[in-house]
């Protein structure tokens, strides 16, 4: 069983505080993706794991172990890395089995593990070659290999596919989690790519300054974000957030005013988190703001408004739209597209139970309970 | 213009630079082969008209001869000196080139400053207060103390050379080598070091050239057999009234094939030492 724990670890250079003493469990063969834009910490925090940084406080747990103040090659972790690092003098085989043999493994064993791991990501052509005889989906591949046969602990990942282009990084993107099925270690993976840390974690740690603001399953960080930020970061086309101002609707209850005179309800589970002038910002999946007989269900309760559509982006099976409500810009999407014209008005469902509310000033999720 | 004859007039701007170049180097070794007549004679014969081996003869004091140079005194002195120094300075260039490369550390950049600094003041300028405290420490005319000085003029250089290679392997080949289970000394060795080969190999080859050919510091420093290099040795050929300009040219051919073929052996290195910007990894 090997657990990895982080407890009030922090990171400092100099006077500078760039990873603040963050909490984290990751389980047992877990898939936990650290997300968040450049300079979050999330590689830090990764290197702190791998040994690679000293940590300036708190403590990190590999299995019941201790590890703060041991070596990389005493953490029993082997880490894949942004540049694949392969040892360019060193042939496909010679990288592979590059570990092994510093451990002194006698070379028998060395030339199965090795001939093994080949298979597993169909290097063997390659064996002999030296990396730089190799395409980028290669030495990625051989990287991974590299990790893999010394079968850790813990694998580490360092965005290791945003060196590829866009095809292969999605055919790269299956390998990882087919692989992490297949050898079912811990895997902490690093990525600034939302997309990415969806598809691939069972667990994402959405990470900003430093800070971790959310951890949760990928359904739970996209439906129930905790603040503006996550709601931002997570979910593509990203959510649109608007400005508004909570008002007493007399019989309707609270509402929410928003830009050009539109009016939306409180939803009934926030109604206790709310009052009445306070500074909202809601927030409006694409996905939730259709054009009238083109959403995904219309069932729940719903509100409606006309909106100019300025430009319009087919993708095939469906169509975001753009518009704007007041001065912001707002991205809605059109399932079952038909062509849409230049400035054509259409008039938008917004589906009020997936709607999301923040406070203004401070960013954070009002909308009570999850399931609420 | 049509591209055959373009190609001939590059050929032939070509052999006339290569000429302006190797016109000297071509006629010291030829003068060595020659007798001090022909080479004097006016006006001068351009095209060698006798061949002869009777200046090395004459060098090694080989059959009748009026100079005997103990060339071979002086070979030892200089391969001794030359050897000695480039390792010392290859040592020291190799860990201070990584530590500059690598780690961080207080008055980082004033120190390799200091380090350039010191490059941009002409050898000979120091010629005499190192003669003074050579002479106070009793150096003067020891191997130890010439080493000493070459050590001193070839370590900026050697840092410096080396530094810019080690920049430019990725640090995360090290970290995953460590992480693969290297310890950092087996990362360095197993993993940088070799890729570091070619820049190491050419700040070899620089360090020894300017050891095995420095004249002005190894004249002032060196008195008898016991150190003279052969560059010194060269001057033993002047005398009061007459220079044997066929015995020297003689022994600067000694002092040039040892320097041609080492640059030969390390000279794949070389190449690669220069064009290691191609190479990633």
């Amino acid at each position: 069983m090997t657990e990895v724990s982080l407890s009030q670890v922090v990171k400092r250079y100099g006077q500078l505080e760039v990873v603040h003493a963050i909490d984290l469990e990751i389980r047992h063969s877990e898939f936990v993706v650290l997300v968040g834009p450049s300079g979050c910490g999330k590689s830090t925090t990764l290197r702190m794991i791998a040994g690679l940084e000293e940590i300036s406080g708190g403590t990190i747990k590999i299995g019941d172990k201790v590890v703060n103040k041991l070596a990389p090659r005493d953490r029993n972790i082997s880490m894949v890395f942004q540049n694949y690092a392969l040892y360019p003098h060193m042939t496909v085989r010679d990288n592979l089995g590059f570990g092994l043999k510093i451990a002194k493994h006698p070379e028998s064993e060395i030339q199965n593990r090795v001939e093994e791991a080949a298979e597993i990501l169909g290097l063997g052509m390659l064996m002999d070659r030296l990396p730089a005889a190799l395409s980028g989906g290669q030495r990625q591949r051989v990287a991974m290999g590299r990790a893999i046969v010394r079968n850790p602990d813990v694998f580490l990942f360092d965005e290791p596919l945003s060196n590829l282009d866009a095809k292969l990084r999605v055919q790269m993107r299956t390998e990882i989690k087919k692989l992490h099925k297949r050898v079912n270690n811990t895997i902490v993976y690093v990525t600034h790519d939302q997309v990415e840390a969806m598809t691939l974690a069972d667990r994402i740690v959405i990470m900003r300054d430093g800070h971790i603001e959310q951890v949760g399953t990928p359904l739970e960080v996209f439906d129930h974000p905790v603040n503006t930020f996550v709601a931002s970061f997570i979910g593509s086309p990203p959510m649109n957030q608007l400005e508004g101002k909570v008002v007493d609707g007399g019989k309707s209850g609270l509402q929410i005013t928003l830009a050009d005179n539109i009016l939306i309800p409180v939803p009934k589970r926030s109604k206790n988190r709310v009052s009445v002038g306070q500074d909202i910002t809601v927030g409006i999946r694409p996905d939730d703001l259709t054009p009238v007989g083109h959403g995904m269900k219309e069932d729940g309760e719903t509100v409606s408004f006309d909106l100019t559509v300025s430009i319009s982006e087919p993708l095939g099976t469906e169509t975001i739209l753009f518009s704007s409500i007041g001065a912001k810009e707002v991205q809605g999407k059109m399932l079952n597209p038909r062509p849409i014209e230049l400035d054509e008005r259409l008039t938008f469902n917004l589906a009020m139970d997936r709607v999301h509310l923040f406070d203004a000033a401070s960013g954070q999720n009002v909308l009570g309970d999850a399931n609420g | 213009m049509s591209t055959q004859t373009k190609a001939i007039i590059s050929w032939i701007v070509t052999f006339i630079v290569m000429l302006i170049i190797t016109m000297p180097g071509l006629w010291v070794i030829l003068s060595g082969f020659r007798p001090l007549q022909e080479i004097l004679a006016k006006p001068a014969i351009w095209i060698p008209q006798r061949l002869t081996l009777d200046n090395f003869y004459a060098i090694f004091g080989i059959g009748e001869t009026q100079i005997a140079i103990p060339v071979l005194a002086y070979f030892r002195n200089s391969i001794i000196i030359a050897t000695t120094s480039t390792a010392i300075a290859i040592i020291v260039g190799i860990s201070g080139g990584y530590a500059f490369a690598r780690y961080r550390f207080k008055f980082k950049d004033t120190l390799f400053l200091g380090l350039m600094l010191s490059r941009t003041v002409p050898g000979i300028a120091l010629s005499l207060p190192v003669f003074i405290v050579w002479a106070r420490l009793g150096w003067i005319d020891t191997q130890f103390g010439l080493i000493l000085v070459y050590v001193a003029l070839n370590v900026p250089f050697t840092i410096w050379l080396i530094d810019g290679f080690f920049r430019q392997i990725p640090k995360e080949l090290a970290e995953a080598a460590e992480v693969d289970g290297c310890t950092r000394w087996q990362a360095f060795w197993k993993i940088e070091f070799p890729l570091a080969k070619s820049g190491i190999a050419s700040a070899g080859i620089f360090a020894f050239l300017t050891s095995w050919n420095e004249f002005a510091l190894a004249s002032n420093l060196t008195r008898s057999t016991n150190s003279k290099t052969l560059p010194v040795g060269l001057t033993d050929f002047i005398a009061q009234f007459t220079t044997d300009w066929a015995g020297m040219c003689a022994m600067a051919f000694i002092i040039i094939v040892p320097a041609l073929i080492l640059t030969f052996l390390v000279q794949k290195h070389l190449i690669a030492g220069l064009t290691f910007g191609g190479v990633k990894g």
